[in-house]
């Protein structure tokens, strides 16, 4: 016996240039939906893992602005702010303390970075504390430097293979004209590290002429001390500024709920716009065949029946085109997360668009509901048709 | 007439059509009788109110006044109006439609159209139907064809097989060979007949044809809206002076 679906499936395939190009507005629609809540999702989890692996929970900075500073910190740039470096020993009395790390974060102009040149981040570090701090850092080649004023350099992962450098290599520190020796290459972090160059602080504060200063100290808060206090202490030191990470978290989250919003807003329409297309596809098609459904209703057909066929019709354009979207989403993950991070402030690393099993099924079932709702008018009208009226194609639109 | 028990009657079954400001009285006062079994022909010319009366008794059409009942049980009249869903009910029950434009889904195969009603509605026992009523009108062969694929007559089969097969008790045929030349317009009303005679199925065909109407057992003549039942149809069809009029 033929069914109800074989039935709608076959009419969808009578006009297949309109079928394919409704479903195609549909998986764009879908492709949209998918890519923008898996950013959602995403782009958090890759900025809470960013300030994880950052080691600690808290940084001092000399007095400026916070989060540009802290945005900085996470992202590099000029125009940084220096505080003495015996600060350090004042932290380090505090009972909540567990561990502390001086960095002195420099930059560069690199013509050659680029096609119109770039900043390159020089982290002046020192090895036992820094790596104390960041205990997930592995080395892909080589290890820490042999002296804490040597001219040697660690590189992260991307750094190297964007500077085609191995352990043993030289690489010249532009507007200074300093070679450091690669002494070794970080494994992949997913983070920043990736694409920073260390240096030992020493070094790096006598090539700078900032002997004594650093820009930051990175604090490691004991398990169960309270945060909030020692934050309430170290303000009282002179001339600098605490930067919980959390803060930092929760500012970018918020500058970034702006661009959802818009981005969301988007989907929405796109949402509609494919709505509009499915409810004049079924419509027309209903149109067209008003003779076949004044038969269908002769030969025995309830209004339901007729209703529940071009329902059905919809449904398998909505459910095939919300599929197509979820493959192009999971295939161009990669594409998306490159466009989005051509217009983000600030981009974190590794994946920005998380697509997992549970956002797949929550974009089908909406892209599927979505569908239902537009079903409705054009498989009530049908349902609605007099048989007669119908054959004759006399039937009031 | 075979004088079974009654199929169709109707009593003063009027239906006015309003066109523009006019009223026009397409079935004027019909008063006929169709009993169980019968192969019933109506002719008339063009305009005469042929199709229109059949789509009454088919119950695709609501009559504006008079009454219609189909055995004992009274459709239109006598206070009774059913909703559109009852009539759907009654019509998937009672009757097979053929038309003179075929309608079948171009997109479905000859099979699958034959199939279709029962996707609907099924009548216990209707399951082989589809293969047997195809393979009774010669059409077994092409069951796997798209109706583009076959000729007018063989459409005008599928459709009568489509009309056959749940089991209706009146089968209506609004000019069957309307579209089909004179060798496959006897063809198709030889079937008819066949279907009639095996099966004991009610026929009730309009045609324009009078001498394919020569194959029914009971003729009326439709003319200005109004129906007369010619007794003596080898004596003239289609001549009033050889009619008795019925109303």
């Amino acid at each position: 016996m033929i069914t109800n679906f074989q039935v709608a499936y076959k009419n969808l395939l009578r006009k297949k240039v309109r079928t394919l190009l409704t479903i195609i507005g549909i998986a764009l629609s879908s492709w949209v939906l998918v890519s923008l809540l898996g950013f959602n999702r995403g782009y958090e989890r890759a900025l809470n893992k960013d300030i994880d692996n950052m080691g600690f929970q808290l940084m001092i900075m000399a007095k400026g602005c916070p989060y540009e500073a802290a945005t900085m910190m996470l992202k590099g740039g000029t125009g940084l702010k220096y505080m003495n470096k015996s600060l350090i020993e004042d932290v380090d009395r505090q009972p909540e303390v567990e561990k502390t790390t001086p960095i002195l974060m420099s930059a560069v102009f690199d013509p050659n970075k680029g096609e119109s040149g770039g900043i390159a981040g020089y982290f002046g570090v020192e090895p036992v504390s820094f790596a104390a701090m960041k205990t997930f850092l592995s080395f892909r080649q080589g290890g820490w430097f042999t002296d804490p004023n040597a001219y040697e350099v660690v590189m992260g992962y991307e750094a190297a293979e964007l500077e085609q450098r191995e352990v043993g290599d030289m690489i010249l520190m532009p507007e200074k004209n300093v070679e450091f020796r690669v002494v070794g290459i970080l494994n992949r972090t997913g983070t920043q590290d990736d694409g920073t160059i260390f240096a030992p602080l020493g070094t790096l504060q006598k090539i700078f002429d900032r002997p004594h200063e650093i820009t930051t100290i990175g604090i490691k808060v004991k398990k169960g001390a309270d945060s909030a206090k020692l934050e309430a202490k170290l303000y009282k030191l002179p001339d600098v500024q605490i930067v919980s990470l959390q803060q930092v978290k929760d500012t970018i989250m918020k500058l970034i709920s702006t661009a959802k919003v818009m981005v969301l807003s988007i989907a929405v329409i796109a949402i509609l716009i494919a709505m509009v297309g499915v409810i004049n596809t079924i419509l027309t098609s209903v149109w067209e065949r008003m003779q076949e459904i004044g038969i269908l209703k002769t030969i025995g057909a309830m209004p339901w029946d007729i209703f529940r066929l071009i329902w059905t019709e919809t449904l398998i354009l909505c459910i095939t085109g919300g599929i197509l979207g979820v493959v192009f989403a999971l295939l161009l993950a990669r594409l998306t997360d490159i466009l989005i991070r051509g217009v983000l402030p600030y981009a974190p690393g590794g994946g920005l668009v998380l697509i997992d099993l549970r956002l797949v099924l929550t974009t089908l079932v909406s892209i599927i509901v979505i569908g239902l709702f537009s079903g409705i008018y054009p498989a009530w009208k049908a349902g609605r048709i007099r048989p007669l009226e119908a054959i004759r194609g006399d039937s009031g639109r | 007439m075979s004088g079974y028990a009654i199929s169709i009657e109707t009593q003063e079954l009027t239906k006015v059509y309003a066109r523009g400001n006019e009223a026009v009285t397409s079935v004027d006062k019909v008063s006929l009788r169709i009993n169980k079994g019968d192969f019933v022909s109506i002719i008339g010319p063009s305009g005469s109110g042929k199709t229109t009366l059949i789509n009454l008794l088919g119950c695709l059409d609501n009559p504006t006044s008079g009454e219609l009942c189909l055995g004992d049980r009274p459709i239109f009249g006598k206070g009774n109006n059913l909703s559109e869903r009852d009539l759907t009910k009654i019509r998937r029950e009672t009757f097979g439609y053929i038309f003179q434009n075929f309608y079948l889904i171009p997109t479905l195969t000859v099979i699958e159209n034959v199939m279709l009603p029962l996707t609907f509605y099924r009548k216990p026992g209707t399951e082989n139907e589809p293969l047997r009523l195809l393979k009774l009108l010669g059409m077994e062969q092409r069951k796997d064809h798209l109706p583009a694929q076959i000729s007018g007559g063989e459409m005008q089969r599928v459709a009568i097989a489509r009309a056959m097969v749940n089991m209706p008790e009146i089968l209506l045929a609004d000019e069957p060979t309307g579209n089909l030349d004179t060798k496959r317009s006897v063809e198709i009303v030889r079937v008819l007949k066949e279907l009639n005679q095996t099966a004991g199925l009610t026929i009730i065909m309009v045609t324009h044809n009078n001498d394919l109407a020569q194959y029914a057992d009971g003729l009326f003549e439709m003319r200005d809206g109004r129906s007369y039942e010619i007794t003596e149809k080898a004596a003239g069809i289609g001549s009033a002076g050889a009619a008795q009029i019925n109303i």
